[in-house]
Parts: C-alpha cells; structure tokens; sequence
C-alpha cells in the first residue's frame, strides 16, 4: 500500500473528479463530501510520503513500471515531499471551508464547481511530484484551466479578470514549454535527472541558455512576478471564495516551487550563479516587486484586494531569496515557501468568512467588525502577525532567513525591501485594529460607546475551524522551524550548494 | 522548583482568568491580578538566595536557530528588574482600581487582562537568555500594551497609540531586528554573555553602526529623536502611564539596551573604542534636551513624561561610561528612578481623579486639599532630582562615581546640570502647592483627598523612595554580582 502512496495522492482526487461530475449529475449534495474524501486519502498518503522520505531518503516511483528516461518518474526528495503535505492538507482544509461558501456564492453549480476544486488539487500535486519536465507542462495546463474556471464561476467583473489571466497564463505556459523544447533539442529527453545529467557539458550552449530563459520566464509569468504581475489582483478578488483561499496560497507557491526546481535540480546552482551571474539583476527586480506590490497593498481600501497585492510583493520574497546565491537565501526562499503558503491560506479564509457575513470587504464599512467575528478576526490577526513578522509566528523565521542572505550576499537593497514590506504590513494590520478600536477609518471623530453592543454575528463553524486550525499551524510551523529547517531543507542546500 | 517560565506565566494565566470571569464581578476579576502578583512575588523570593550565593539558573525551552534557543536565566540583573515590575505592578493594581472604577472607564476587563500580559512579556524580558528571546517579549510587550493606550478610543488616543506603534514597531523591526541577524551572521550567537560575543574580529565601523541600530532600535529607551511616542502615549488613563511609562515599557527599553551594551558588547569592548563615548554623546544630548523641554511643559503628565525621556538617558549614560560602577549604578537607577516616577504618576493621578485638574496652573494651592498627595509628591520629587534622604540620591552617588572612574568628567558635569534642571522644573510644583497666599490659592482650606485605593499607593511608593535610601543593599548586591561580581 504504502509504496503506491506517491501514485494514491494523485489518483485519488483525479477519479473523485470522474465521479463527482457522474454523480453530481443526479445528486448535487454529494460532490462536496466525495471531494472531500478524496483529499483526505489525498493527505494521508501525502504524509506517508513524507516520512518514508525523512526515513528513507529521496524514493522514485515509476508510473505503470516503465524505466526512467522512457516511462514518466515520480521523484519524491526532502524539497517537494512537504510542498505535497502542504497542499494536500491546505486544499483539504478549504475543502472543508468552501462547503458553506460555495453552497451560498454558487448553489446550482456545486458539481462544477467541485470537479474542478479537485482537478485543480491534482495539477498542483501533479506539478510537484513529477520528475518529467514535458508531464510538468501537462500538469500545469491541467491547474491553469482549472483554475481559469474556478475563478470566472463568480461571473461579473471575474470574466474579464479571467479573460486577462488566460492571456497571461497561457503566454507563460507557452515559455515554458518553448524552453523545454529547446532542452528536449539539445539532450534528447525529458526526465529531469537525465536531464541534470546532459546538461553538465552543455554549459556553453546558447539553446540551453535560452531554454533556461524561457523556463524562468514562463514560471515568473505563472507566479505573478513583478513586473508580470497585473492579472494576479483582479482575478484573485473576483473570484469565488473558496476559489481564491485554494488558488492564491498554492498556485503562485507551486511555481516558484518549479522555478527552484528547475534552478537547482535541473539546472544547477554552480550554471545559475556562477556560469550565468546575473543573479543579482534578479535580486533588484525581487526588490522592486517588494516594493511595488507593498505600496499597492497599501493604496488600496479594499481589504481582499488588500490582499493579493501583498500576495505579489511575497513573491519577490521568494524570488529574491532564491536568487541571492547563497544557502541563507535559498533556506528562506523554500522556507517561505510552506510559510507563505499557509499564511494566505490564513488570509484568505479570514477574509472569506468576513465576506461570507458581511457581503464585501471595504474598509471602510468594516466598522465593530472585532465584536461581531471575534473568531474570524482572531484567525486574521495571527495571519497578519505572520506577515509583519512577528516572533513565533513562521513569518519571522523566512524573514530571519531572507536577510541574513541578504546581508552575506550584501544585497543591502533586498534587505531594506523586506524591512520596508515588514513595516507596510505592519501599517495595514493596525489600520483593520484601528477601525477595530476606533470604529472607522476616516477623520471623524470616533465614539468609543457607539460600538459595543453589536451582537456577535460569527461566520459558520465550517469555515472558522478549517482557517483557525491554519492559524494554529502558523505558529506550529514557526516553532518547530529548527526541525524543518534541518530534517527538510538542509539536505535540499547541501545537495545544491 | 521556581522557574523563569512558571513565574511569567503566572501573569499569562492571570489574564486569561481576568478574561473569563469578565465585566460582572468586577471584585473577583481583580482578586487575580492581586493574587497572580502575590505569587510571583513569593517566586522571585525564593530565586533570590541563590541568586545571591552566585548561580545562574539556566533554561533552554525551544531550539529556534543553530546555537539559537528560546531560553531563559535567572541573573541577577533580570532578577532585580523582574522584582520592580511584579513588586509596582501590586500597588498599581490597587491604583488601577482607585482610578477606573470612580471614573466610570469602560472596558475594564481588556484592560487589567493586557495589563497582565504586558508584566508578562516584561519579567519574560528580564529572563531572557539570548537577545532572540529577548525580542520576542519585547514585541509582545508592545503589542500588549497597545489596547491599554489607546483605551479611551477617541480621537486624542487613536492618534497617541498610532505614533506608540509607528515608533516602537517601526524602530524594532527596521533597526533592531537587522541589527540581531547581523550579529548572528557575524558571530553565529546571540547568547549575552560578560565578554561579548564579538571577540575582536569586528571592525571599528560594523561595530559603530551596530551600536546606533541597537541603541536607536530599541526606542522604548525614549533615545531622541525616537522619544516623541512617549508623551504622545500620555493619552492612556493614568496607571497605564505610572507603571508602563515609568517602569515596563520604558525600563524594558533601557534593559535591553544595558543587555545589549553589557552582554553582546560587553563593557571591555566599550571601554576600549570610541563606542562609549559615542554612546555618552547621544545619551547625554537626550539628557539635557528632554530636562528643558520638561521645563516648558504646563501639562503635569507630560512634564513627567519628558522628565523620564531624561532620566533614561541617565540609566543609558551611567552605561556607557563603561566602568563597572557606572553599570552597576544604572542597574540601581532603573530601581530607584522607578520608585520615585510611579509616585509621581500616582499622585498626577490622583489630583485628577479628586479635582479633575491636568494642568500645572491650575494646581497653586493644592496642598491645602491634599496634603497627603502632595506630601507623596514631594518625596517622589526628591527621588527623581536625587537629594537625600531617598533612594535617588544613592544612584546618583553611584553614576557620578562611575563617572569618575571611567575618566570622563564632562559627564559629570552634565549629571550636575540635569539634577539642577529637574529641580527646577519639580520643586516648584511642590512650593506652589504649599506655599502661597491665600489670595493666589485655587483651593479651600479643607481636606478632600483622592479615594483611599488612589491615595494608599502613591503613599506606599513614596515610603519605598525613602527605605531605599536606607535598605538598598541586596538591591545593590544584585548589581555588583551582574557586573564584575
């Protein structure tokens, strides 16, 4: 059983996606507990997959036995195994969430609406299982068209976000595969060990070169990286609930993931830093996407909009962390990786229940919303606390990471753009205390009395669990980030570095 | 079986208690604060024979980094300034309790709660093992006395607790923190130790920035220009000023920045580079600034306020001298400046609650209706200013003296005229009070005090200002042992 997991976490949602359109058809209800099923079996074998590899070491699994350069290979090593149990358990955790939200925002549609939740979970676990960069490609049309229509479910202004995204999107998937193509030209395969292995002596060619361009620049267009990162706001606030607590926290993960991928495991750090050593080119636009994405976050009086502005400056985070050239960096870069993940996944939920209740998330009307959801703002406040980067929360150990690498590579730039992203988050977080405490925003005089006997007014206890149990794991992992940081990454920067 | 972790999560329960039980039985929610306090005080007792026979109590809770652990110890600095939080945090709570319920304040409940979180996060400052542990507390500490700031939630306090936070977080995250990795990156610890954790290796100018970004860093030390969050935070109720503005907030500012300077750097280090006198310089511009500005000041509280923006300074420069006395004085001086400012906030305090009155002005005459306040007043008065007979004076000896000892009698001077700049701007509230025509006065001839919870502590505190003068030796024990022991 156990050495079919790597497969099992795969298939398990990829048939409940057969299954839920098949019996969605008569019986509509029963979508939402077969997807959710199917993501638990999805999660423990996940997990079981992950010990085997902090047990065991790095496992290979071979679909249907065919032999590695010809057959597709799963490669499972320190790196992607937690990304896995990270988006197994994240996407099971807003499965359950999405159940109240999406019976609300979309009730004729649940079926739909759950076939592609789930196929959407296996492009993302596809994506990072795979071995095999053209199986990677496939995988990521698989989440990208599923994720196209999760977003444009919500109908009005998310067509047109939608619209922007599939341009966007298919521009990126276009580079990518271009540059696996000009890969495929000079090895002859496609399997990315083999792959690594060729392209030692290649180190000169100007199709690898390009090839290597072309990836990198697909993934950034995928990931929303500045300055490709306009489709990323609108869609994401358009969207379904449920759809951006799923889609926001892995999507854009899952491609810096394939980015790192491809720079350490494909590729290697001694081409990328040393061959190439433009690196640092890189780190200025990280830092410029910092920046961009903080000031836009802070300009905008919307809190889901918020949001996803902040979104875009954690992936100069992880951008520039990964492409700082040394191991700090890259510790953090992955690091923030399960962090971040986690952390918008915490936002993003937060800020679904406040829509759930409150029909919008304009800071301005948000006035008692601490009396009315106290749990909700609860989950909100570790979330932001992990963003600002406060002590325990994981969002501190990244930051720690990102600028001692930072400060060993002397990128002093790098370090004040994520000092100055601390301290916008920071700002942000105490203007939603603020209307908290103060009741309003504006410059009108604040009535301390006036608000105190708003009735709580909590958002469904399927919804607040799932993003409490987030926020938990937001100091889970913040505590436990020694044991992360030397049973998961170590192995990855001493394999590399 | 006493324990670093135990004691300060004595308080953390003592705020989950003061949660629970809530806004109905109001007399119960306040039996915990006493109790909580009652027990961490026994706690402290029982730490402090074998702190005195020279063991250091260590505790490591939680690997964070390499070499980097949330850990705490039990020395004899951190013991001496957890003794002044949780003992002033009892008569506070007293206070507290003398000042909210006659002004009828709302949200009582949150606010004892934060209360206790914030003498948490402080004993857990003076436990601290490493500067990472140190931070951690020092973040919670700010978080935790936000809601206590901006309490009244009018206008006045949305705009003091936005200029509390822009400051103390944007100072701890912009400065301190890069400072911290620095010196992880540089040295691969962060634990305090006596020698510092440089051993050398450091060039003159990494150790100059390092210097400024701490010192600067941690702004609740009230260094300027970063002191302004200071009197702006005067906008929260009284007791939150006397004991967060005088004792935790501001001497957790100066206790890190005492641990910084004594256990990352180490004294040698300071003593033999430009470091102290640099140190000296900002500190002493501080000094003298914050004493004139006092003087302008009608508002009673904030001429407290800028009087302990100057006295800080005063613990920083007794530091940066950099000769053991001088250390050993700034420890005694967060003790003695302590006692000596929780009066006078106590008693600022309690004219505002029996007349209503904030203004300097307006209190000519006011001996004559509150003899007792005023009295209390007085000795506070004399303690900060630093005459005998009370604990002020010895600190003071003590500073001058490690002046000396370090060579470096400019600073001396500047001792000399700061204590005349804060009798200047003291003594005369006191004289006025007292003696005046009766033409002049603004009071009758009759006694009417504070209610007796807002008039027994600032009593109490005011004793303590006078026994200290005479029963100062474990506190002064203490100090030898944490410096050159």
């Amino acid at each position: 059983m156990s050495t079919q997991a790597p497969v099992l976490m795969i298939i398990a949602p990829l048939i409940a996606s057969i299954f839920i359109t098949l019996i969605g058809w008569f019986r509509p209800k029963f979508s939402h507990p077969i997807a959710v099923i199917s993501l638990l079996i999805s999660s423990i074998a996940s997990i079981q997959v992950f010990q085997m590899v902090l047990s065991n070491g790095p496992q290979q699994y071979f679909l249907g036995n065919w032999p590695a350069p010809f057959g597709i290979e799963y490669v499972i090593d320190h790196l992607n195994s937690l990304l896995l149990v990270t988006i197994s358990v994240v996407a099971t955790l807003v499965a359950l969430y999405a159940k109240r939200s999406v019976e609300k925002e979309l009730p004729d549609k649940l079926a739909n609406y759950y076939t592609l939740f789930v196929l959407l979970v296996t492009g993302l676990l596809g994506i990072s299982i795979t071995g095999d960069a053209f199986n990677l490609y496939v995988l990521l049309e698989i989440a990208a068209l599923t994720s196209y229509a999760l977003i444009a479910f919500a109908k009005g202004r998310s067509l047109m976000a939608t619209f922007n995204y599939v341009m966007m999107g298919s521009i990126g998937a276009c580079f990518y595969l271009l540059g696996v193509g000009y890969l495929f030209i000079k090895t002859g395969t496609l399997n990315m060990t083999n792959l690594s292995q060729i392209l030692v002596s290649l180190h000169m060619s100007q199709a690898v070169l390009v090839g290597f361009v072309l990836i990198i620049l697909g993934m950034w267009v995928k990931m929303a990286f500045f300055p490709v990162h306009g489709w990323l706001s609108n869609a994401y606030t358009y969207a379904p609930t449920a759809s951006t607590c799923l889609i926001a926290p892995l999507m854009t993960k899952v491609s810096v993931y394939v980015m790192i991928r491809v720079m350490t495991s494909v590729f290697s750090t001694e081409y990328v830093f040393n061959h190439l050593s433009w690196h640092l080119v890189v780190v200025a636009m990280a830092s410029v996407a910092i920046l961009v994405g903080s000031m836009m976050a802070l300009s905008q009086r919307d809190l889901k909009k918020c949001m996803t502005y902040l979104v875009v400056a954690e992936i100069g985070y992880m951008v520039g962390g990964a492409w700082l050239g040394n191991p700090a960096g890259m510790t953090g870069a992955t690091y923030h990786i399960i962090a971040d993940a986690a952390m918008t996944a915490c936002l993003f939920m937060a800020v679904g229940c406040i829509i759930y209740k409150h029909g919008h998330t304009s800071l301005d009307t948000m006035k008692g919303i601490f009396r009315k959801m106290p749990l909700t703002m609860l989950g909100f406040v570790v979330g932001m606390l992990s963003m600002i980067g406060v002590p325990p929360t994981c969002g501190f150990f990244s930051k720690w990471y990102l600028i001692s690498g930072a400060i060993e590579a002397g990128q002093w730039h790098f370090m004040l753009a994520l000092l100055f992203s601390s301290l916008v988050n920071a700002i942000i977080f105490f203007r939603i205390i603020e209307i908290g405490f103060f009741g309003s925003l504006g410059s009108e005089t604040p009535d301390p009395h006036e608000h105190q006997d708003v009735a709580v007014k909590e958002a469904p206890l399927s919804m607040v669990l799932p993003m409490l149990v987030v926020a938990g794991a937001l100091i889970g992992i913040g505590i436990y980030t020694s044991d992360i940081i030397s049973l998961v990454i170590q192995p990855l920067i001493s394999a590399t570095f | 079986m006493w324990h670093p972790v135990l004691i300060l999560s004595i308080a953390l329960a003592a705020a989950f208690l003061i949660l629970l039980t809530g806004e109905r039985r109001e007399n119960l929610r306040e039996s915990w604060t006493f109790i909580a306090g009652g027990i961490m005080l026994y706690g402290l007792f029982q730490l402090l024979p074998g702190v005195l026979n020279g063991q250091i109590l260590r505790h490591s809770v939680l690997n964070v980094f390499p070499n980097v652990d949330i850990a705490f110890w039990v020395d004899p600095f951190g013991l001496l300034f957890a003794f002044i939080a949780v003992g002033l945090w009892i008569p506070t709570s007293l206070y507290s309790i003398g000042y909210m319920r006659p002004l009828k304040e709302h949200a009582q409940t949150r606010y004892f709660a934060c209360f206790a979180i914030a003498i948490s996060a402080t004993v857990g400052v003076a436990f601290s093992a490493n500067l990472f542990t140190l931070y951690l507390f020092y973040e919670l500490l700010s978080l935790s006395t936000y809601p206590l700031v901006a309490h009244h939630q009018d206008a006045q306090a949305r705009e003091g607790s936005r200029k509390y936070l822009t400051y103390l977080l944007g100072t701890s995250i912009g400065l301190a923190l890069p400072a911290m990795i620095l010196v992880y990156g540089l040295t691969g610890t962060l634990t305090f130790s006596e020698m510092g954790v440089f051993g050398g290796g450091i060039s003159a100018g990494l150790q100059v920035s390092l210097l400024l970004l701490f010192l600067f860093g941690f702004a609740k030390s009230g260094l300027m220009p970063f002191h302004s969050w200071l009197p702006g935070a005067m906008v929260a109720p009284t007791p939150v000023s006397a004991l967060l503005h005088a004792v935790a907030v501001v001497k957790v500012g100066v206790f890190s920045v005492l641990r910084v300077l004594t256990g990352i750097f180490g004294i040698d280090l300071l003593a033999g580079s430009h470091l102290s006198t640099i140190a000296c310089i900002i500190a002493s511009i501080t000094l003298i600034t914050a004493s004139l500005i006092a003087l302008t000041q009608d508002s009673l509280k904030r001429r407290l306020a800028f009087s302990t923006v100057g006295q800080l300074a005063y613990i920083i420069l007794g530091c940066s001298v950099a000769s053991i006395v001088g250390v050993q004085a700034s420890m005694l001086h967060i003790a003695m400046h302590a006692f000596g400012k929780i009066t006078l906030f106590f008693c600022a305090g309690a004219i505002f609650v029996a007349t209503g009155k904030k203004y300097i002005s307006q209190m000519v005459g006011l001996g004559k209706q509150m003899p007792w306040t005023m009295l209390a007043f007085f000795i506070g008065s004399l303690s900060v200013i630093g005459l005998p007979p009370t604990g002020g004076f010895i600190s003071k000896w003590y500073l001058i003296m490690g002046a000396l000892d370090a060579d470096k009698v400019w600073v001396v001077v500047v001792y000399l005229v700061s204590s005349i700049l804060n009798a200047a701007y003291f003594l005369p509230i006191v004289y006025r009070a007292f003696f005046c025509s009766d033409e002049d006065s603004q009071y009758k001839d009759e006694v009417k005090e504070a209610p007796l919870p807002a008039l027994i502590p600032p009593l109490l505190t005011a004793s303590g200002c006078l026994l200290l003068f005479y029963y100062h030796d474990t506190l002064f024990k203490l100090a030898q042992l944490a410096v050159g022991g």
